[in-house]
């Protein structure tokens, strides 16, 4: 089949970008997204143009590398997916396809299709972790955990921070990357020492990093590629209150 | 105080006030309408209720001054919000995903705020400033001003106009209510099938009698 | 040089304890004062920058992903094994090490195995203290699940994303100490070389991903934790940018290469869709416990296979293993799909797959069993293939995903140039010839959380080390050259891209070099691969400039490391003259068609050392076994 692609082209951080149209042909339903793009890639190179830079790495959607919006869609039009699990199948003849990278003041694009994400890792560095040091812990078996609970905790945690929740809101909001990764610490109790200051932390590095609001349209969740809930984010907001209150 | 200003001007802290006094600005919302419904009952209860209030002027003039204060505080807290978020987001994409992701309601909040806010001028500007006057010559048909065709449903666009208003105040309260209780973190709580309940009560039966009010006057009431 | 594996004197079960107490220790207060450079933060990587800086050395840590959380270690699924014996089945240290020495056919050093079972305890208990939510009983204490190549349930798991946790997990511990600002993390920059100094590693040079710029850094002690170089192949498990550069640089300035043939083939991947396929996907091991394996016995059959009769389907692993039929090992059910699809039996658009059956456990158990089984499987094939597997049988076909070999180490994880220590799948040290399920996150972590930090203090406290700047000669020299070859591969200019090149690679790899592998093919491939590598740097196009953020750049200079590592690949399974583990010459074999080792010849290491473009030298690092027997695997 044929698809025409109209791909955000973008130097790097400094310039300007546009959208480029492309009209790619022989594209098999086989072929996963980022296999069309490579297939692109490799005649854009061999007619001596630029081929397009997109982020990708694993492939089977666990990294987070990867992600662009497709039709306006974070990760394109299927649920619980990530880009590069998705296939041109999902995709009829003759169809316009826009490409775009995450749009969000907190993403800067580097380039084309590729965007700067580090500030999720600020977030992370602001608590998102148990402070200890390696060795001289207790037994694994010595705190038992209610199987609920653990279940609950790696609901939040299979959150693979590819940016899809930012992208997929209006406002560039964060909460459900933060709401997943407080929540999970909120649940468990080696998280629960410094939930209080973990919560305060992150929210402040949040906002400082330029994400904005939360409407709680719930966009994040149905673009999440892992299907993490908002009900991390209503946690989340307990947590703050909780940790602002006393 | 600090940790207060902290929270107040934290995202979440703004999301809280905005959920704060847009729940305490609906619960008016219940005493208006009780207060309407008597149109559709008695003329002469109404119009006595209505001159009734006239007497208890100080307190009715402390909710009038408490309502403004918490509009105030809804309204500049939303532009702060909304201009933030522009600034966070201020290039969307190409292609708009429209209700694929979010509701229309959650995503015209502030068309359907602004749209409320225009109402509530024209409404202040006519109804209430006809009553004030009314008040103050002791003249008690105030029944007579809602179906009068100057300012009252005697005019078909205005009743349209408080028809469209009233439907994006059902948008509006429908979205608000349900953002709430997940900015308040009660969404996932034992509470949902109640909070659900409530929701619904004031999204929907309240703008609902509200336009049968409306729709009642506009085009089947006759002197 | 002479190797010297440097595995401590006495009992087995002494060893570490007491090379602790032998080793040299640094002065808390002496530890910022040395300076290590870590690339690659993955599992072992990121554990090991998080521990030494916990320590108080000062890291600076490397990685060309944006961030550490992307790493491949998080592709991981099926869990992380320790010798807990928490369901009380009989498990012991001594038992993880001895599955573990089986499983890898007696090609690993006895000591650092036995270390790896002893410290996997402390594993588990360090990640449950970060917070990881490992799967649970309703008594709230951990779960624990079987896995190949072990009679005891001692893997530990979260759902089918271990490794996601345990990443994130180490992530957790690293980014708590750049907060500190212990670590200085270099995102999106890649290693290109190292730097040498009075014949000690003592610095990296990097190129930046986004803005180009080339830098010199400089260290006391460099670790490399840079992963597997499956992706010689092309197609592989892993991911897209995992690549043999910093490693191969390290081996051509001195660090021998160890194994570098041993290669773990997963026989249930789906298989390759067309030419455009970019990688690789694994499917659970599990599915064979109630798959049935078939091809049609007629050659280039096209029908559908459900208009297949019984009697022309082929159920090869029932027929040639009668007792242990669909579920033999995973080196003979890879080797024997491939063998099928050789002589023209296989199936799909490529003809290289088969099929796996569902139909009679769906006929017998019904569906709704198979699918509270194996129902996240069934979903993931149908989103990769676009086909229901309840309808019609699933093809498979093996991949590449893990490569035993890597850079030589000696029990300090140090490799054979001094001051450079190398962790997890970038070493050769603890899998021997074939890697259990469930033992890569072991040591990954056993290396970077519980290893290292001990033996690199040693290193440190014994060696006297000469201050070296970024400024200083021998790193400017370093700087240049890299610049140099990056102008070269940008000047070429040709008519082939790097991916077209990297094809051509891996199927010559694929073909000569895969699952089985004879003389004459590795001869086949000794001739080709260099004389692909000459076309590469004569035709290879690479689009773009230097200076700016440049994928085909990244690629072009990692295939250039390839193409001289498939090369010594298969020099290196040439010169073995026996069959173990994942590596089948198909002259050793027994009568029953299982591998046939040569104990007396080929009980070592291969080591090589880097000569000259194409010329390496075999150095044997014999390996002694004082307490296991070697034994023949069987499956009868």
């Amino acid at each position: 089949m044929k698809v025409t692609l109209q791909v955000w082209r973008q130097k790097n951080r400094t310039t300007t970008g546009d959208f480029v149209s492309y009209d790619v042909e022989n594209v098999s339903g086989d072929m996963s997204f980022f296999e069309m793009l490579d297939m692109l890639n490799n005649s854009l190179i061999s007619e001596g143009e630029d081929p397009i830079s997109f982020d990708h790495d694993c492939r089977e959607g666990i990294c987070g590398t990867c992600g662009v919006s497709i039709n306006g869609r974070a990760h394109g039009p299927l649920k619980g997916v990530t880009t590069c699990q998705l296939h041109m199948r999902s995709f009829s003849d003759g169809d316009v396809l826009v490409v775009e990278p995450w749009r969000a003041s907190a993403f800067p694009v580097i380039r084309d299709l590729v965007v700067d994400r580090t500030s999720f890792d600020k977030i992370m560095e602001a608590g998102g972790y148990v402070s200890i040091k390696t060795g001289g812990t207790p037994d694994a078996n010595a705190i038992p955990i209610p199987k609920f609970d653990a279940e609950e905790a790696m609901d939040s945690a299979s959150c693979i921070g590819c940016g899809a929740c930012v992208a997929s809101c209006k406002n560039s909001s964060a909460m459900l990357f933060v709401g997943a990764k407080v929540s999970q610490f909120a649940l468990l109790p080696q998280g629960k020492v410094e939930r209080k200051e973990r919560a305060l932390n992150m929210v402040a590095t949040m906002d400082d990093e330029g994400f904005g609001n939360c409407s709680n349209t719930g966009a994040c969740e149905v673009e999440c590629p892992k299907e993490i809930s908002i009900i991390n984010i209503a946690r989340l907001n307990r947590e703050f209150f909780k940790a602002s209150f006393n | 105080m600090a940790w207060f200003f902290k929270f107040i001007n934290s995202s979440i802290g703004k999301k809280f006030i905005m959920a704060l006094t847009g729940l305490l600005l609906s619960l008016f919302l219940i005493i208006h309408l009780g207060n309407n419904l008597l149109l559709l009952v008695d003329e002469d209860i109404f119009n006595s209720l209505v001159g009734g209030l006239g007497g208890l002027k100080p307190l009715v003039r402390v909710i009038e001054v408490l309502l403004a204060i918490l509009f105030m505080i809804h309204i500049i807290n939303g532009i702060r919000l909304t201009i933030q978020n522009k600034k966070s987001s201020p290039q969307g994409n190409k292609v708009n995903s429209g209700t694929e992701t979010a509701s229309i309601s959650s995503q015209t909040m502030a068309i359907s705020g602004i749209t409320i806010l225009a109402f509530l001028i024209f409404h202040l500007r006519t109804i209430w400033v006809k009553f004030q006057e009314m008040h103050a010559s002791q003249d008690h048909e105030f029944f007579n001003v809602v179906a009068e065709s100057n300012i009252g449903f005697g005019n078909i666009w205005i009743t349209i106009f408080y028809i469209i208003a009233l439907i994006l105040l059902s948008m509006h309260l429908k979205h608000g209510f349900q953002s709430a209780f997940q900015t308040f973190g009660l969404s996932d709580s034992r509470y949902k099938t109640i909070i659900n309940c409530i929701a619904v009560f004031f999204w929907f039966v309240i703008p609902g009698l509200f336009i049968t009010i409306a729709i009642y006057f506009g085009f089947f009431f006759n002197n | 040089m002479a190797l010297d594996s440097k595995i401590p004197e006495g009992p087995l079960s002494e060893k570490w304890t007491k090379h602790k107490f032998n080793m040299k220790l640094v002065n808390p207060a002496n530890k910022r004062k040395y300076k290590i450079i870590v690339v690659g933060t993955g599992l072992a990587g990121a554990s090991a920058s998080a521990t030494l800086a916990e320590l108080g050395y000062e890291v600076e840590a490397f990685s060309y992903h944006e961030s550490p959380r992307r790493a491949h270690s998080i592709a991981a699924q099926g869990g992380i094994n320790a010798a807990k014996n928490y369901p009380n089945d009989g498990d012991s240290i001594y038992r993880l090490f001895y599955d573990t020495i089986k499983g890898g056919d007696y090609r690993a050093r006895e000591a650092n195995v036995y270390r790896l079972a002893e410290v996997s305890n402390n594993i588990i208990d360090q990640c449950v203290a970060q917070g990881i939510p490992f799967a649970r009983e309703y008594g709230g204490l951990l779960d624990n699940r079987s896995f190949g190549g072990a009679q005891v349930s001692r893997t530990f798991y979260a759902r089918g994303q271990t490794g996601q946790q345990l990443l994130l997990g180490a992530y957790s511990a690293l980014i708590r100490q750049m907060n500190l600002g212990k670590v200085k993390f270099h995102n999106r920059t890649d290693m290109l070389d190292m730097i040498i100094h009075e014949g000690k590693a003592r610095g990296i040079v990097t190129r930046n991903l986004e803005t180009g710029e080339i830098k010199a850094h400089t260290a006391d002690a460099v670790i490399l934790a840079t992963g597997g170089y499956g992706n010689v192949f092309f197609l592989s498990t892993n991911a897209m940018a995992s690549n043999v550069t910093a490693s191969w640089r390290a081996h051509k300035h001195g660090a021998y290469f160890a194994n570098p043939c041993f290669t773990q083939i997963h026989p249930t991947c789906i298989p390759v869709a067309s030419d455009h396929q970019s990688k690789l996907t694994l499917m659970s091991e599990s599915l064979r416990n109630d798959g049935r394996v078939w091809v049609p016995k007629k050659k280039g059959d096209d029908r559908n296979p459900k208009d297949i009769p019984e009697n022309e389907r082929d159920y090869y692993l029932e027929r040639l293993y009668p007792s242990f039929g669909n579920l033999v090992p995973r080196d003979v059910a890879s080797r024997r799909a491939k063998e099928m699809c050789d002589l023209g039996h296989g199936v799909g658009p490529t003809k290289l797959a088969v099929y796996l059956d569902f139909e009679d456990v769906i006929e017998r158990n019904g569906k709704p069993w198979v699918v509270e089984k194996y129902g996240n499987l069934f979903d993931m094939y149908k989103q990769i293939t676009g086909e229901n597997p309840y309808k019609s049988p699933m093809m498979i076909y093996p991949a590449v995903h893990y490569t035993m070999g890597g850079l030589w180490v000696d029990y300090n994880l140090m490799s054979s140039l001094p001051g450079l220590h190398v962790l997890g799948e970038a070493n050769f040290s603890d899998h021997g010839a074939n890697r259990l399920g469930a033992s890569a996150l072991m040591q990954g972590l056993a290396d970077g959380y519980f290893v290292i930090p001990y033996t690199i203090g040693d290193y440190l406290a014994t060696e006297s080390l000469k201050p070296l700047s970024p400024k200083d000669n021998v790193c400017t020299e370093a700087v240049k050259n890299v610049q140099n070859r990056t102008k070269k591969l940008l000047n070429i200019n040709g008519s082939r891209t790097v991916d077209d090149i990297h094809k051509e690679l891996g199927k010559i790899m694929w073909e000569y070099v895969g699952m089985a592998r004879e003389k004459s093919g590795l001869e086949t491939a000794l001739e080709k691969i260099p004389k692909l590598r000459k076309e590469f740097w004569k035709d290879v196009k690479v689009p773009g400039s230097a200076n700016e953020y440049n994928p085909e750049l990244e690629k072009a200079a990692r295939l250039a490391d390839f193409l001289e590592l498939g090369e010594l690949m298969a020099r290196d399974a040439l010169e073995r003259e026996e069959s173990c583990g994942g590596h089948f010459r198909v002259e050793h074999q027994t009568d029953e068609n299982e591998a046939k080792r040569n104990d007396e010849d080929f009980t070592h290491v291969a080591s090589w050392e880097f000569e000259a473009e194409g010329k390496s030298k075999l150095h044997q690092d014999k390996l002694t076994f004082e307490n296991v027997k070697l034994t023949t695997r069987s499956y009868k």
